[in-house]
């Protein structure tokens, strides 16, 4: 049972870091501030949420993981803000920044 | 051990690029990330409550200074950058700054092993306190007057910066008018961020007794809350003149040394706690600290008094 859950952490956690590999790729090559944004949150929500996802089935109790998915949705919140406020200021100045 | 070879090949790199980052908003983001990197390597070394506190305020609220004070400065970046300092001036400050760096290797280096610690005591004696949280008692109870002298500092910091503001603005409201658009985003995360922010904020305050957390992530956590509803126009910036306000930044530090004073009487020392009562008078204390720094960090953030009227 705890193998298989070992199992499951390591495939969760990896493909989360695959995602934050790919957000950061996106971010250094993407042409213009709109595309960056877009690579950088969805990689890093789903990133993230992963990595989440793969501590969880190592937590003991019930409040461990309660706190865990609420740092996950925090970092969502957060990120789906500011990346609005960023992009809005892009594209008033109507720039590729 | 690849691991933390990492962090610390990455906390190096991103310090030389603030360093040598050329704007001045660049750099305030390289410390930012800087900061976080340095919270990892305090996880690392097994010191949580440091990692808060660096996480927190370190990296946090002083990158939020920082930010205010390169927009303020970014009028002057370009005659900055004519007026380059001469060869001398800046050979003599790689000099002095490799000095500094050499000498704190140094010191580290040289360090006696064991290193000498007081630790094991205040391990032994921590029951008197009636706290689980070992760097709480040694901030509240063995060093108690260090914990209170930062907090007057935080104040003395406060009064410094409005002391900026000209004359005629004196007494008036800090920073700019944020305008309250409820159909805004940043309205939007005010309105469901700050709740949860102040509960959090409260939380790590409480847990501080415990487990790691205390006054000042707590209050930094609250500061942020307060910062975050000013500049989404949810409630306005106070003006400093005040009085609520002005109890509120003054009550911290006052409870504190009154307390401490009446240590005299009490257990016989300066900020002594009799053993039997140590815990609610530590609590007594950190309760309006707590609101005290909250506000004061807050505050800081805000900047000088700006304008005169609400609107």
């Amino acid at each position: 049972m705890s193998l298989a859950l070992d199992v499951l952490t390591i495939l969760s956690v990896s493909t989360g870091a695959f995602f934050f590999l790919a957000g950061t790729v996106g971010l250094l090559r993407f042409p213009d501030a709109l595309s960056r944004l877009h690579a950088l949150t969805k990689a890093d929500n789903l990133g993230l949420g992963l990595v989440v996802l793969g501590l969880l089935f190592q937590v003991e109790g019930f409040l461990a993981a309660l706190k865990l998915v609420g740092v996950w949705l925090l970092a969502l919140l957060a990120g789906a803000t500011v990346t609005q406020l960023i992009a809005r200021i892009a594209r008033m100045r109507g720039s590729t920044m | 051990m690849a691991f933390d070879i990492g962090l610390v090949t990455l906390v190096l790199g991103v310090a030389a690029w603030t360093i040598g980052a050329r704007e001045t908003f660049a750099a305030v983001v390289g410390f930012v990330a800087y900061g976080l990197l340095l919270a990892l390597v305090w996880v690392r070394l097994a010191a949580p409550d440091v990692a808060m506190t660096e996480a927190a305020l370190g990296s946090g609220l002083t990158g939020g200074l920082l930010l205010g004070a390169s927009t303020r400065l970014a009028r002057t970046d370009g005659p900055a950058a004519i007026e380059k300092p001469s060869a001398i001036i800046r050979l003599a400050a790689a000099v002095l700054c490799t000095l500094v760096s050499a000498g704190l290797a140094a010191l580290v280096l040289l360090m006696p092993e064991p290193a000498p610690t007081l630790a094991p005591q205040v391990a032994a004696n921590m029951a008197a306190t009636g706290l689980g949280n070992p760097v709480t008692a040694v901030l509240m109870a063995y060093r108690a007057i260090d914990t209170l002298l930062e907090v007057v500092v935080l104040l003395l910091a406060l009064a410094g910066m409005w002391s900026l503001a000209p004359d005629r603005l004196w007494g008036g409201f800090p920073g700019p008018r944020h305008q309250d658009d409820p159909d805004s985003v940043l309205s939007f995360i005010g309105q469901l961020l700050v709740p949860v922010g102040i509960l959090v904020g409260i939380h790590i305050f409480w847990v501080g007794s415990v487990a790691p957390g205390g006054e000042f992530q707590g209050a930094t956590i609250l500061a942020a809350m307060g910062i975050l509803a000013m500049m989404a126009g949810l409630v306005g910036a106070p003006a400093v003149s005040g009085r609520w306000l002005r109890l509120v930044l003054v009550v911290g530090p006052a409870v504190f040394f009154t307390i401490g004073l009446a240590g005299f009487a009490m257990a016989g020392g300066f900020l002594a706690y009799p053993e039997a009562h140590a815990k609610m008078l530590i609590l007594m204390i950190e309760i309006p600290v707590t609101l005290s720094i909250a506000a004061t960090l807050a505050l800081l953030v805000a900047g000088p008094p700006e304008r005169t009227t609400q609107r």
